[in-house]
């Protein structure tokens, strides 16, 4: 997998991406006993489509002034970012090779940005990242910089007032430098979304803060480009709903929200990898003892 | 102190392009100047202060220094975790100031009262606390931890604080301006409420009593140095301070005391581990806590005349 310059590759072969990415997050959870799997599997197509797609960074340049900046607010998905990060060329492969360890940086949060090239935040405390966010791009306009900033929320994470505090101002303050993706996996840590907080008509709801709001399916990859491409030039923040499945991409674990916490056995790692078209032979779990930090 | 602020918020702003102050809707008319002047590095935030908080780190985190400001409480307790994570943690450049600190607004009740905010950042790393006791003091503050670029907290008045000390005084953080020397006891005063501490020592001079009193601003870092030299120079100290006297400015020196195995007669003098029942004016709040002049000079004596 070459793409780490972004030149503007398919569509097909960023699913191919996608499907790597899925498989090294599921692999990595399983040595280094790291959860959250069903939330990271159902935002890596967004992930993809962000660094490979949109946005304007450099790995050999991390902290260029004029880059675009990323946040994961769903800070609990870590282990597809730091995939993405790897793969994208912020920081070699290998690295990830002590993920979980004692003294790694690598584990369930982004770490703070001055520890981790390609960070933009330190997430996991959930409705941090928008307003952070928010504050980058109004800083982008203050000084008359041309960057975008990108944040991929959770839909539970939108139980947090300070998102709706962040949704307000934006909105106020006619932030058009602003995008933000909703990965509505319909699912949080406990229970259905829509059960534990009211949270649909969620299009509705930013659409009623006075966001530019689409909605799309989440794993369609040229469907979240064309909404983008049709709203670039409108003048509020956007936001895309994306429709989404947790635990997208390995059968077993798609919607199931065991998986929210659950850890795959190296049986399990086989079989996911069989169905994101990895040669098992790839799979390498020979000679690693998984990390349990229970 | 707070029109200061706002004066020295205009000035900055002009001077350095990075600076923007965000506001958590306060300030009527306050900052009318600073809109006129520089409208771009104004935001009102409105009444939503964890976003505010957000916000500021992000735009620290790119390129400029913001300002945030609102009434005590809701620029630190309220929004404690932006200041924890967002701020410090990713030491983001981020100057945060609370107006109407301690006992200010005592007529407005419990609410809008601030008595834990040094012993709560105190335990955060990277976050330098600040309390100038006037307006002179404030703006060097304001300046000093502009150029630190390191997250700041600055807690101030509200109006017509008395002027204690030139501002050519006024020493850089961590250190503490000696305004008077004596021999009985040494008074050290934290932010406004070092005004009292001063009528303290004026009343004990009436009665033959030389106290010594030294204004601090920095809570952290504590001013070792004057640490350093009260305990060696005085037998009889006193702390004052607009706070609990649970983990504040008082509790550090005597952590000081203890791990340098110094026995001094010392009171922490601060408010009490309790809310105020009633309202009533700022000096009516101090006299309340036992912290306004009077009850001052009586601790002076009791710390003179205890035996060891």
């Amino acid at each position: 997998m070459a793409l780490n310059q972004a030149s503007s590759p398919s569509f097909t072969e960023l699913q191919a991406l996608a499907r790597l990415i899925r498989f090294r997050t599921v692999r990595t959870s399983h040595l280094s006993g790291t959860p959250h799997l069903g939330s990271c599997l159902s935002c890596i197509d967004l992930l993809v489509y962000f660094y490979w797609r949109v946005m304007h960074v450099n790995p050999a340049s991390p902290k260029d002034p004029l880059r675009d900046r990323f946040i994961l607010s769903k800070g609990h998905a870590a282990p597809a970012l730091f995939q993405v990060l790897a793969e994208r060329g912020f920081f070699p492969l290998r690295e990830l090779d002590h993920y979980g360890e004692d003294g790694s940086i690598f584990g369930e949060h982004p770490p703070c940005p001055a520890h981790l090239a390609g960070i933009e935040a330190a997430t996991g405390s959930l409705g941090h990242g928008l307003p952070m966010g928010l504050g980058m791009a109004l800083a982008a306009r203050i000084q008359g910089l041309n960057y975008k900033v990108y944040v991929v929320l959770g839909d539970g994470e939108c139980n947090e007032g300070s998102v709706w505090e962040s949704a307000m101002l934006a909105a106020s303050q006619k932030v058009a430098n602003l995008t933000i993706a909703v990965d509505y996996n319909k699912w949080q840590a406990t229970g259905r979304s829509n059960d534990v907080l009211a949270l649909a008509p969620l299009a509705d709801k930013w659409r009623s803060f006075g966001w530019c709001v689409s909605e799309v399916d989440g794993h369609d990859l040229k469907q979240i480009d064309e909404e983008i491409n049709a709203h670039a030039c409108d003048e509020r923040p956007k936001a895309i709903i994306a429709h989404t499945i947790k635990g997208r991409g390995v059968s077993f674990m798609e919607d199931d929200n065991n998986w929210h916490y659950r850890i795959p056995t190296r049986e399990e790692v086989y079989r996911a990898a069989e169905e994101l078209d990895i040669a098992s032979a790839s799979v390498d779990l020979e000679g690693r003892m998984p990390i349990s930090h229970g | 102190m707070r029109n200061a602020f706002a004066d020295e918020v205009t000035r900055l702003a002009h001077d350095d392009k990075r600076v923007v102050l965000l506001s958590g809707d306060i300030g009527n008319r306050l900052f009318d100047k600073l809109r006129v002047q520089s409208p771009s590095q104004f935001i009102n935030c409105g009444v939503a202060e964890a976003n505010m908080m957000g916000v500021a780190s992000g735009m620290g985190l790119s390129g400029l220094r913001p300002i945030v400001y609102t009434i005590t409480p809701f620029t630190t307790t309220r929004c404690l975790e932006q200041i924890r994570i967002d701020v410090a943690y990713h030491e983001s450049p981020v100057i945060i100031v609370g107006t109407g600190s301690g006992l200010s607004y005592a007529s407005l009740g419990p609410t809008h009262h601030s008595l834990e905010d040094f012993a709560i950042f105190r335990a955060i790393p990277n976050l330098q606390i600040l309390a100038p006791w006037d307006a002179p003091s404030l703006r060097v503050l304001l300046r000093s931890a502009l150029a630190s670029e390191s997250p700041s907290y600055i807690r101030i008045g509200k109006k017509g604080e008395k002027d204690l000390a030139p501002i050519e005084t006024v020493p850089s953080i961590g250190e503490s301006l000696w305004l008077k020397n004596g021999d009985d006891l040494c008074i050290m005063a934290v932010g406004t409420v070092a005004s009292e501490a001063i009528a303290a020592a004026a009343m004990l001079a009436d009665v033959g009593i030389n106290a010594a009193a030294v204004l601090v601003h920095s809570v952290k870092p504590l001013p070792l140095n004057i640490f350093e030299e009260v305990s060696a120079r005085f037998r009889a100290i006193l702390t004052v301070e607009e706070h609990s006297r649970i983990g504040g400015f008082g509790e550090g020196f005597l952590a000081f005391l203890g791990s340098h195995g110094l026995q001094r007669r010392v009171e922490t003098l601060g408010t009490n581990d309790k809310f105020m029942p009633t309202i009533g004016s700022q000096d009516f709040a101090r006299s309340y806590f036992g912290i306004d002049a009077i009850n001052i000079a009586k601790a002076a004596k009791r710390v003179i005349y205890k035996t060891p």
